[in-house]
Formats: structure tokens, C-alpha cells, sequence
């Protein structure tokens, strides 16, 4: 297997001295190439039994020139981090296209695909190394709440289910080459922890320990996840692994993220992460939140010293990631005492 | 948080225990080991009444519940699961931390697989030996739990001062250097053992425990202590009263210890301040073995107090004083099931009909969750959890229900839910589902990505009251809108509920409602889908509802379309700026801006009928008539050919009498007058200005104003605007006098529409006279009347209070420039209408650019503007030009 563990770049060497840019939307970016069924199929996928169109993680094995643009594009306006294209890339959510034997490959491919591009980003400009971090997603199953009308004590998916599929993904991207591990838009913490789980098997099996950023997603106006915590509780929740840092992302706008991310702050000894949504989306489902607008909407998130990464979720394009990329410079990233300890000890040691 | 907490847990908050916390109470009751009843319930598999032990818990004080399930006959593992997953859809149990109590790791396993916050684990030991205890803690660690460790070992239970503290001591160094374990979450119970047993070995138990607490909090830093308070009573069983006051008395020591957690009862806890002086001294003399005698003296004064009762728990229960009603809704929005069954028997006897019930009080509540969820004052699992208290309501009147309908009724409708092609995301659906599904609603599932055609087949298949489609991103909005069209296509009228994260009311309504004749409802959360369904498929609610959507989403239609005007329309300058440029490559010169031959104010006094019926134009008369088509073609349709010749008949026939008859008077007024373009005004020489409105489109910018050539253009002399007024509408009423007195409707009705076609050709006919002769700029027209019609001649002729100059006000400077009144007896009404009816009034514009537009929508800079060049109050303005302002006249300051 061709891996390039050596070409990986320590993030949080980087993270010492800036706020970080994470890249932008890749959905709202696909959308704009008006890809057809045609092309998610493929040749690969010329007569697989499922309609195809809508599943963008296949576009690393079908049209992975359009990933590596869009790649290219954020890099170009700023970005330090790009995601792979990997959200849904588990046997659980590619179920629905019953697509569960290409989880590896979509996995390595999109790994691979961003690697390439932030490599060469890098060689261009040596001061600035670029990153890739691993997108994990969701699911669309939740592990703590039940989907069953007569049976609140049912789940649709277990512990073990999830932990399975995710090491599947986590070792996929760890062996495709990827500089972190994201757990991102955790609407149940007990999915999220799974993952932390798998993640930690992750590492045995590939005998590669990487950083990990986790990024919660607050749906309700109470401030809560959709599986009901408040953001300090899902700090807690997390907090046993040796985050690189913990964020929030999707469902807000920059404005309407800023209590939360306070919470966080006030409680979390890790980095600080946000990727808001452009917005919140107009009537009509679009996200019209230009670039200037959001990255005026994020000041106060520099100005507070609220993060140490920083980037866009849904309706985000290379030109908001650019306008963020600018208005980061020169301004300090959040300082934490223990934000950055080594991985797997304890943030403060013991008396002997 | 300046410094780190001592200890962080979490269930759907956080707990924090800070310097500050003096002592975090595990609630105990949920233990098989340690409460017969839980056992039976659990072996009786009725969870439901073990979750309330549970919640009795929490109501009592407790901040971690423990949960134990090893009991020899039971499942323990699938016990554990069962009993935390159905905690989990409890939200005010849920808010604390879980501590996952067992002696088998595979329980311990199970527990920690099902619990989102960080939880405890009770517990480990190094009973069997280090490796086994690494991997355990390895693994819990990696669970993200805290943990209780034993003072156990290969050897056994620690039973004295020098083993606890040897032990916790290993297990601490093996915990943090091997497994790197946070101290913080370890939490040592070092073994509370029973006092007062007689046995002389069991007298130090207190004292050591306490002894050795101190020792750990002050050696192994981080580490926590806790302990099972309840054992230190053992030998007081059946003797609340010493037993409270052991308890209380042994954390009181405890606590001064360093003890910062314990397992214990909080109702069988009394104050520490509270237990008599007599009782207190003798159970002190006992835990801190001051006495050889301490022993016997307490048990002698238990033998006083035996059969005394203990601190009775008094839960919270002052709402259940409330009405019936009040108690309902409380049940609901708290979502305590509990009573539930009582208080709609009790509203049922009062109300008489399970219908109105649900109706009434139930969905009233409903209602009120449904509002706390939209202020952020519950949280979905909260909703959900009050849907389920809704459905056992319901369950209880349903055999009513079944009654009331003779055993027709089965279920209260049914609902098919998909998530439309493309998406995959069904939590919010599901959510809906199982909210439904308590209301007494049969729900059809589809899942995810399913195409419109599967979708409505499903529907006629299930026969489905209604559909609900769900969707999450973006694209999912416009296959929603398809699956609207689909349905109109396949002519099927059932309601359609739309949902999801990204629908929108607006945009419900705006894109998806105007698809289709049937009614489709925007639902935004899950907790107003009952109300929404039960209103639909309500016999007596259907309509009213339907309508009131309806009528929403026409006005979200409406203030739709005025926002984006209003987000599009040029700002008044903007406008202005742009227009100019157009002007400026607009040619004025004296061909452009011809001077009239014959300026000043003219008067025809008699126009012959004859000359006006060349000119009809009949189009607008067979359209006022109903025959709609373009004149002539329709005179030859097959179905309204014959009818349309037939009124054309009838119409000349008329037009005949008319003529002959002098049935009414042709007469028309107009001048032609020096004028220049000053802004959005023209003023003429005269000192009269007319005032005009500018388009503030980004496509147009167009005013009327901008016909005319400003004052002191090169190349020409003054440019000129006309005005006129035609009427042929003098002696029509006493003409018609005979048909009303004959009844004879049709030709009444048939004359006054010829009179208005009239005028309407005077006007064009004067029109005509005025560029050959008057003006004389267009001396060799020669355009047949379907040109005139066409409007193929230069030049225009737009009225006051028409799109192009929609402002009726500017009539009146017509009137006085033009003495209308004097010279044919035109007069203004109040709303300055022209009477007679059969008049026409208007601008004329020489320009080859003039062309007709509509204003379109203008925004309040303009009304500002436009009032004060009128020199009147902007309300007035506002009055008179509301149609096209954005905002209706009342929302404006006056």
C-alpha cells in the first residue's frame, strides 16, 4: 500500500503560532460543476443497481479531477486544511446507495486526492504547509435516540456498529494519508464517541497516532445538540481523548455560533474550532452570506481570541475561505495551557 | 473556567465538581443489589415504573445515578442496556452522568456502549491482578468514563487502614504511569464496612475508612473517594431512624475526610444539625469507636425508636392541586406520564367526547410544547418525550373513540413519510414518525431517497390521509417541488406536509404551493405536526384550516415578491444616475422636438360618430362582453364566432341609432404648450408643473420626463408636451332613459359600452389630428385603424393615473391648464374620476423615443421625493400612489 506518513506535516507545530484555515464547502462546490449520474457512475459504477447522483463521496474514485480543483481552489484562497471529501464515506451512511464494499477505496481515494493537492501546495510555498484532514461524519443513524415509534429503547445502530465502520473509514484515510482525524457535525455524542473509540483502534491497526479535532453541531435554539446536550457537556463528553481541539460547525451562522463557542471556550483545555454555515440559509434553502459579510461576522471570534481553527461549512466558497484567510492574519490564535500536550498524557502530571 | 474542575461528568449537562462542591450524591435505588423493589420490577420486565425509581432519584436530589443490574436470574447485560437506553429518552433523567455499577466487565461494557456522557464506572479492582486491571482501565479510558476503583486486590478486600491505603496507593501508580489515567477520574472507594456489628474486628471500620480517605486525598493527588454509605447501617436494618442518622453522621466525618462522593439514599438521609443530641453522641461514639461501650449504647436507644418512620421523601407534587386542565398540560410539557391516565378520565367525565378532548386540553398542551421548542425553552428529546405522555392519553380514550364511531375507528389517520430522492437524511422524519405514531397516527415509513413516483404510488397503495416528504439539503427542495407538481399531474389532492432543515415556510408557500390545487402545510419542527395533521384531517378544522393556510401563504407570497423588489429596486439617486446616461445619448433637436404648428388650446365641439367608427377599437368591447380573441379572427371562431357577430351586429345597429339619433356628444379639448424637463418634472412656460415618477428597476429606469428636452438645448427652440381631454359621454343618460323604462338592460348596458369605445376613438382620432395638423409633425401619416390600434405612429398619449404616470392627482393640472370643465363639461369626482364615464384624458409626448411603460414598484426615497416636489404631506402622496408603493400607506409614518 502507497502511503506518505513521512510527507505529513505536524499541524500542531503549526497551530503554535496562527489560527489555522480550514477550507470551505465542497457540497455547494460540487453543485456548481451540475455533475450528472453519468458522472458519479463512472466506468466503475456504469451498472451498480442504485441511483448514484447526490453521492459526492464516489466523486474521488469517479471524477476525481473535480475534487482536486476544488481542492486547489481553497488552498489557493488561503486555506491551511483541506477536508477530504469523505462526510458519508462509512458503510452505515453508503448503505442507502449500497455502495458499502467501496468504503475503503472512497476512503483512500479522497485521502489521496487532497494529499496530492496540499503536497503540491506545499512544495509551491514552503512557509505555508498545507494539511489534510480526514472527514468523518455523522451517519445518518443515532446512536442514543430512537428512531422506533412503540420503542424508545431501541436503536437503529449500536456501539459496536459504528466503531466498525468508522476504524473501516479512520484506517482508510490514515493509509491514504491524511495530517488529522475531523469528527465533525456530531448532532449524538455517543456516535462521536464511537468514533473516538474507533479511532483509537484506528491507530493500533496502523501503528500511526494523529491528531484529532472534534466538531459538534448545536441545532436546537435551546443550545443543544439534536441528541440533547449543551455544548460544556459535550466538551465533557469528548474530553477524554486527546483532542487537538474541539469546535463547533454546520446549522449557524458565524453570529449565532458565537454563545456557544464561548461555552466551549470557558470549559475546553484543547484548541478551539468553528466552521459556521454562510448564514443561515435564505427561504429559499440558498446560503447568501457573502464573503465579507461572513468574515465581518467572524471578528468577534478573533477579537475574543475564541479560535485556534477556523473555516466554513455549508454556502462557503474559496472566496469566503479567502476573506477568512485575510482577516486571520497577524491576529492571535486562542491560548490554552494544555492545548497542544502530547498525545495520550494526561494534561497535568501527578505529584509523585 | 479559571481553573480546571476537580472532577467533569456529564449526562446532557455537565457536572462539575469544583473546590467549592462540598459532597456529590450517587442516587442508589436503581440497584438491584441494593432495592428489592427495583429487582422485581426489573424481573417483572415493567420498566416503565423502574424508570420512575429512577426519576424519583433525580427529583430527590440525586447528581450521578447509579444503575446495577447483577442479579443471578437476570440478563445482566441486556438488562443494563435496556434500562440506560430507555433513561436516555428521558431528558431530565438524562441531564446527570450515569454511573454503570456491576462486578462483570461485559455489564460494565454494555453499560458504557449506551451512554453519551462521560459516566462512571463502578467498578474495577485489582482482584484479578494488574494486567486484567490495566486492560479494564485502558478500556474505560477509552470509553470516556471516570472510575470507581475498589480497594481490592489479588488478596482480597482491603479491611483495614494499612491495606486501603496500600492498595489505592498500587492502583493509583498503575492507573496514571501505565495506563495514563487522568487522576481526576479516579475515584477510590476504600470500603465502608458496618459499625455496631458486636464483632470487635468491626470497630475501627468508620475510623479507618475515614483515616484512610484523608490519606489518599492528601498522597494520591487528583483522586477522588467515595464509598456505599448505606452499609455502615447494616446491623440497624428495619431502624430508620438510626440508620438516617448513621448515614448522616458518617458523611458529615466523611466529608471532613476528603469523602467527595457517596452512594447514598438521599430520602434516607437526614440533616446532620437535625438528629437529637442523645442519638448523635451515641452514633458518633460508634463510627469513631470512642467508647468500648459505644456498641451496646446505641443499640440499646435504637430498641426505643424501632417502628419510628424516617424522613418521609416529599416529591414536588403541588401542581397535582392545579385544575384538571392546568395538571394536563403540566404533564405534557414536563412529560410525566404518570398521572396522566387519571387526569383524562377526570376531563373525559367533564368533557363527555374523547374527540374533544384530544381536541381541547391534550392538544392545547401540545400546543405549549410546541411553542417552548420554538423559544428554545425545551429540547427535542424533551418533545419527544411529551409525545409519548400525548400517546398513552390517547391510548386511554381510545376505546371510547372506537365506541363513538360504532368500531369503525381504528387509528386517527395515516401518514406517509419519505425523505425525498437524492437525500438521505431521515432523523428529523423519524422524529416525526415516532410523534405521530404517539398520536394515535398510523405512519408508512418509506426511508430515504425515494423518487417521487414511488412515493405517490405509496400513497394511493396505503390509501394515506397524508403525505409528508423530508429532506436536508439543499437540492431535496426542488424534488419536493416536483413531487408537487407529480401530484397535481396525477390529480391527487390529499395535504402535503413538508419538513426538513432547510424547507422553509416561505419557501413552501412561494415555490412549492402554487404547484398544486391541494393544500401543502410548511411543517417546522415535530411538534407541530400533530396539531397540523389533526387539523387536516379534522372533519370540522379541514376547511377553515385550509383555508387560513392559504391565505398565509398568499401573503408570504406577496411580501416574498415585495422583499426581493425591494432587495433589486434601485435607490432612488441610483436611478436617477443610470437614467442620465440613457439621456444623454438621446437625441434633442428640433427634428426630435418638432414645435407645433398650431400651439395653444384647441376645441372640437362636435366630433361626428361617422368619423369615430373608422377608429373603434373593438378588441376591449368583445373582451368586456366575454369574447375573448383577437379582433377581427374571432368574428370567424368556431365556438364564439356566432355569438361575437351577432354582438356585432347588435352593436352597429346601436352605433346606427346613435348616430342618428345625436345620442350623444363628441367633444374634445386640447393644447400643445412650451415645456422643459427640470428632474422628473416638466414645466411649462406657463409656470404649471407636471410632476412624474421614475421606474427603479435595474432593467428600466424610464420617466415620462425624460421625453422632453430640458431648458436652453442647443439647436432648437423650446421642445413642447400636449395635454388633452375627449368625451363622448354628454346625453347618454336621458338617451338611455327608454331602456331602463322598458327594463331593457342589454341595450342599456350595450350603449354605455359603445360610448366608451367612443371616447376611446375620439382619442385616437384626435390623436391623429393633432401630429398631421396641429403639431404637424407627422403631415404624411397614412396608417390604417389596425396600425393606429398597433400604436405604429410616433409619438404617445398617456393618462393620469395609468402605468406610466399612475398618479391621478396630476389630473387637476390638466384641468385648469386646459379649462376642461368650461370648454366640455368634464368633471372631476372627489376621487377624481372623470365624469362623464365615457372621457379620456391624457399627455401627449412627440419625442420618437416617448414609449409607454409601467412604473412598476417605487421605494419611500421616491414618495419623499415626489411629495415634496408636490409640496404635500407624504401620506397624502402615499395615499393616492399605494398600488405602487412597496409598503402599504399605514406602515408609513405620517
Amino acid at each position: 500500500m502507497a502511503t506518505n506518513f513521512d510527507m505529513r506535516q505536524d499541524i500542531t507545530q503549526a497551530a503554535r503560532d496562527r489560527i489555522l484555515v480550514l477550507d470551505g464547502a465542497m457540497g455547494t462546490m460540487i453543485q456548481r460543476y451540475g455533475l450528472e449520474e453519468a458522472d458519479f457512475r463512472g466506468d466503475r459504477f456504469a451498472s451498480h443497481g442504485h441511483p448514484l447522483k447526490g453521492n459526492n463521496d464516489l466523486l474521488a474514485l469517479t471524477r476525481p479531477d473535480v475534487l482536486r480543483e476544488i481542492h486547489d481552489a481553497y488552498f489557493a484562497a488561503g486555506a491551511d486544511i483541506a477536508e477530504t471529501n469523505t462526510f458519508s464515506s462509512t458503510t452505515i451512511a453508503q448503505a442507502d446507495y449500497g455502495l458499502e464494499a467501496a468504503v475503503y477505496d472512497l476512503n483512500f481515494a479522497s485521502a489521496q486526492v487532497a494529499r496530492q493537492s496540499a503536497d503540491a501546495w506545499t512544495a509551491k510555498e514552503p512557509d505555508k504547509p498545507r494539511f489534510v484532514a480526514g472527514s468523518v461524519g455523522p451517519t445518518n443513524r443515532t446512536a442514543s435516540m430512537s428512531p422506533d415509534v412503540n420503542d424508545p429503547g431501541y436503536r437503529a445502530v449500536t456501539f459496536d456498529q459504528l466503531v466498525t465502520a468508522y476504524r473501516q473509514q479512520m484506517i482508510a484515510l490514515i493509509e491514504g494519508g491524511v495530517d488529522v482525524l475531523l469528527i465533525e457535525t456530531v448532532f449524538d455524542t455517543l456516535n462521536a464517541k464511537a468514533a473516538l473509540f474507533a479511532a483509537e483502534e484506528a491507530f493500533d491497526a496502523t501503528e500511526n497516532r494523529l491528531p484529532i479535532m472534534v466538531s459538534g453541531t448545536i441545532t436546537d435554539a435551546s443550545g443543544r445538540t439534536l441528541s440533547g446536550q449543551t455544548a460544556e457537556a459535550f466538551w465533557v463528553s469528548m474530553s477524554h481523548a486527546p483532542l487537538f481541539s474541539i469546535g463547533l460547525n454546520c446549522a449557524l451562522g458565524a453570529t449565532q455560533l458565537i454563545p456557544h463557542l464561548e461555552a466551549l471556550s470557558a470549559v475546553a483545555s484543547c484548541g478551539i474550532s468553528a466552521h459556521p454555515n454562510a448564514g443561515l440559509p435564505n427561504e429559499m434553502g440558498e446560503y447568501d452570506q457573502g464573503p465579507e459579510d461572513m468574515a465581518q461576522q467572524l471578528k468577534p471570534f478573533l477579537d475574543k481570541g475564541l479560535v485556534n481553527v477556523l473555516g466554513g461549512c455549508c454556502g462557503t466558497t474559496p472566496d469566503h475561505i479567502r476573506a477568512i484567510a485575510d482577516s486571520v492574519k497577524n491576529r492571535a490564535p486562542r491560548r490554552t495551557d494544555s492545548a497542544y500536550a502530547a498525545p495520550d498524557s494526561p494534561a497535568e502530571s501527578p505529584a509523585a | 473556567m479559571t481553573a480546571r474542575p476537580l472532577l467533569s461528568l456529564s449526562g446532557l449537562e455537565p457536572l462539575f465538581v469544583t473546590p467549592d462542591t462540598n459532597f456529590v450524591n450517587v442516587g442508589e435505588r436503581t440497584n438491584v443489589t441494593g432495592s428489592r423493589k427495583f429487582l422485581r420490577l426489573i424481573k417483572e420486565d415493567r420498566f416503565e415504573e423502574a424508570i420512575e425509581v429512577a426519576r424519583e432519584q433525580v427529583e430527590g436530589g440525586a447528581q450521578i445515578l447509579d444503575v446495577n443490574m447483577d442479579e443471578g436470574l437476570l440478563d445482566s447485560a441486556e438488562s443494563m442496556r435496556r434500562f440506560l437506553n430507555l433513561i436516555a429518552a428521558e431528558p431530565d433523567i438524562a441531564r446527570i452522568p450515569i454511573m454503570v455499577d456491576s462486578s462483570k466487565w461485559e455489564v460494565i461494557e454494555a453499560g458504557l456502549q449506551c451512554i453519551q456522557g462521560k459516566g462512571v464506572v463502578n467498578s474495577i479492582s485489582l482482584k484479578g491482578g494488574e494486567a486484567e486491571f490495566l486492560d479494564q482501565a485502558r478500556m474505560v479510558k477509552r470509553y470516556g468514563a471516570a472510575v470507581v476503583v475498589m480497594a481490592f486486590d489479588e488478596k482480597g478486600q482491603a479491611d483495614d487502614y494499612q491495606r486501603r491505603i496500600d492498595i489505592c496507593a498500587r492502583a493509583y501508580r498503575l492507573l496514571v504511569d501505565e495506563a495514563r489515567f487522568d487522576p481526576r477520574d479516579i475515584i477510590f472507594d476504600p470500603n465502608i464496612f458496618p459499625v455496631a456489628t458486636g464483632m470487635e474486628e468491626h470497630r475501627r471500620n468508620a475510623v479507618d475508612f475515614f483515616e484512610a480517605t484523608r490519606w489518599i486525598r492528601t498522597h494520591l493527588p487528583g483522586a477522588h473517594v467515595s464509598g456505599g454509605v448505606s452499609n455502615v447501617s447494616f446491623s440497624f436494618r428495619g431502624n430508620p431512624v438510626v440508620r438516617e442518622a448513621m448515614h448522616s453522621a458518617f458523611l458529615f466525618h466523611g466529608i471532613q475526610a476528603g469523602m467527595d462522593l457517596g452512594i447514598v439514599n438521599p430520602t434516607m438521609l437526614t440533616v446532620y444539625d437535625d438528629i437529637p443530641e442523645d442519638l448523635l453522641v451515641r452514633v458518633e461514639d460508634v463510627l469513631l469507636n470512642r467508647r468500648d461501650d459505644a456498641t451496646e449504647r446505641l443499640i440499646d436507644f435504637a430498641e426505643g425508636l424501632k417502628g419510628v418512620a424516617g424522613t418521609v421523601a416529599v416529591k414536588d407534587d403541588a401542581w397535582r392541586k392545579e385544575p384538571v386542565a392546568d395538571r394536563i398540560q403540566h404533564a405534557l410539557v414536563k412529560g410525566i406520564a404518570e398521572h396522566i391516565e387519571t387526569d383524562v378520565e377526570e376531563i373525559f367525565g367533564q368533557i363527555g367526547s374523547p374527540l374533544r378532548v384530544i381536541e381541547g386540553p391534550l392538544m392545547d398542551g401540545m400546543n405549549v410544547v410546541g411553542d417552548l421548542f420554538g423559544a428554545g425553552k425545551m429540547f427535542l428529546p424533551q418533545v419527544v418525550k411529551s409525545a409519548r405522555v400525548m400517546k398513552k392519553a390517547v391510548a386511554w380514550l381510545t376505546p371510547y373513540l372506537e365506541a363513538a364511531a360504532e368500531g369503525e375507528r381504528k387509528k386517527a389517520g395515516k401518514v406517509l413519510l419519505a425523505t425525498v430522492k437524492g437525500d438521505v437524511h431521515d432523523i428529523g422524519k423519524n422524529i416525526v414518525g415516532v410523534v405521530l405514531g404517539c398520536n394515535d397516527y398510523e405512519v408508512i415509513d418509506l426511508g430515504v431517497m425515494i423518487p417521487k413516483e414511488r412515493i405517490l404510488d405509496a400513497a394511493v397503495e396505503h390509501g394515506v390521509d397524508v403525505v409528508g416528504l423530508s429532506g436536508l439539503i439543499t437540492p431535496s427542495l426542488d424534488e419536493m417541488v416536483d413531487v408537487a407538481r407529480e401530484m397535481e399531474n396525477r390529480g391527487m389532492d390529499l395535504p402535503l406536509l413538508i419538513g426538513g432543515a432547510t424547507t422553509s415556510r416561505v419557501h413552501t408557500a412561494v415555490k412549492i404551493a402554487p404547484e398544486r390545487s391541494g393544500i401543502v402545510v410548511h411543517v417546522n419542527d415535530a411538534s407541530r405536526a400533530v396539531p397540523v395533521v389533526g387539523q387536516l384531517l379534522g372533519t370540522n378544522s379541514k376547511e377553515a384550516f385550509a383555508q387560513g393556510i392559504a391565505a398565509d401563504q398568499l401573503k408570504v407570497r406577496e411580501n416574498y415578491s415585495r422583499d426581493r423588489q425591494r432587495k433589486t429596486l434601485l435607490p432612488l439617486e441610483a436611478a436617477r444616475v443610470k437614467a442620465a446616461r440613457t439621456n444623454a445619448e438621446r437625441t434633442f433637436d428640433s427634428a426630435h422636438c418638432p414645435s407645433p404648428a398650431k400651439p395653444g388650446v384647441h376645441v372640437f365641439e362636435d366630433i361626428a360618430i361617422a368619423d369615430l367608427r373608422p377608429v373603434i377599437d373593438w378588441g376591449p368591447f368583445f373582451r368586456s362582453w366575454g369574447l375573448h380573441g383577437k379582433y377581427p379572427d374571432l368574428l370567424q371562431d368556431a365556438v364564439i364566432g356566432e355569438e361575437a357577430r351577432k354582438l356585432k351586429a347588435d352593436a352597429e345597429a346601436m352605433l346606427d341609432r346613435m348616430a342618428a339619433e345625436n345620442a350623444v356628444r363628441c367633444q374634445a379639448v386640447f393644447g400643445l404648450f412650451p415645456a422643459s424637463r427640470k428632474g422628473d418634472d416638466v414645466v411649462l412656460e406657463n409656470g404649471t408643473t407636471l410632476h412624474f415618477l421614475r421606474q427603479q428597476s435595474p432593467q428600466g429606469q424610464a420617466c415620462l420626463a425624460d421625453f422632453i428636452a430640458p431648458a436652453g438645448t442647443p439647436g432648437m427652440d423650446a421642445d413642447h408636451i400636449g395635454a388633452f381631454c375627449v368625451t363622448t359621454g354628454h346625453g347618454l343618460e336621458e338617451w338611455c332613459i327608454p331602456f331602463k323604462d322598458d327594463d331593457d338592460d342589454y341595450s342599456e348596458i350595450l350603449a354605455k359600452a359603445l360610448a366608451d369605445r367612443l371616447a376611446e376613438a375620439a382619442a385616437e382620432w384626435l390623436h391623429r389630428q393633432v401630429r398631421k395638423d396641429h403639431w404637424g409633425y407627422a403631415a404624411d401619416e397614412a396608417l390604417d385603424t389596425a396600425a393606429l390600434i398597433a400604436e405604429k405612429y410616433r409619438g404617445i398619449r398617456p393618462a393620469p393615473g395609468y402605468p406610466a404616470c399612475p398618479d391621478h392627482q396630476e389630473k387637476t393640472a390638466l384641468w385648469s391648464l386646459l379649462d376642461v370643465e368650461n370648454h366640455i363639461g368634464v368633471t372631476l369626482t372627489e376621487s377624481l374620476a372623470m365624469w362623464p364615464a365615457a372621457s379620456v384624458s391624457g399627455y401627449y409626448f412627440a419625442h420618437p423615443d416617448a414609449h409607454y411603460f409601467g412604473l412598476g414598484k417605487i421605494l419611500p426615497d421616491q414618495l419623499a421625493d415626489y411629495a415634496a416636489r408636490r409640496n404635500q404631506p407624504e401620506a397624502e402622496a402615499a395615499r393616492w400612489l399605494s398600488p405602487v408603493l412597496l409598503e402599504s400607506p399605514q406602515s408609513l409614518k405620517s
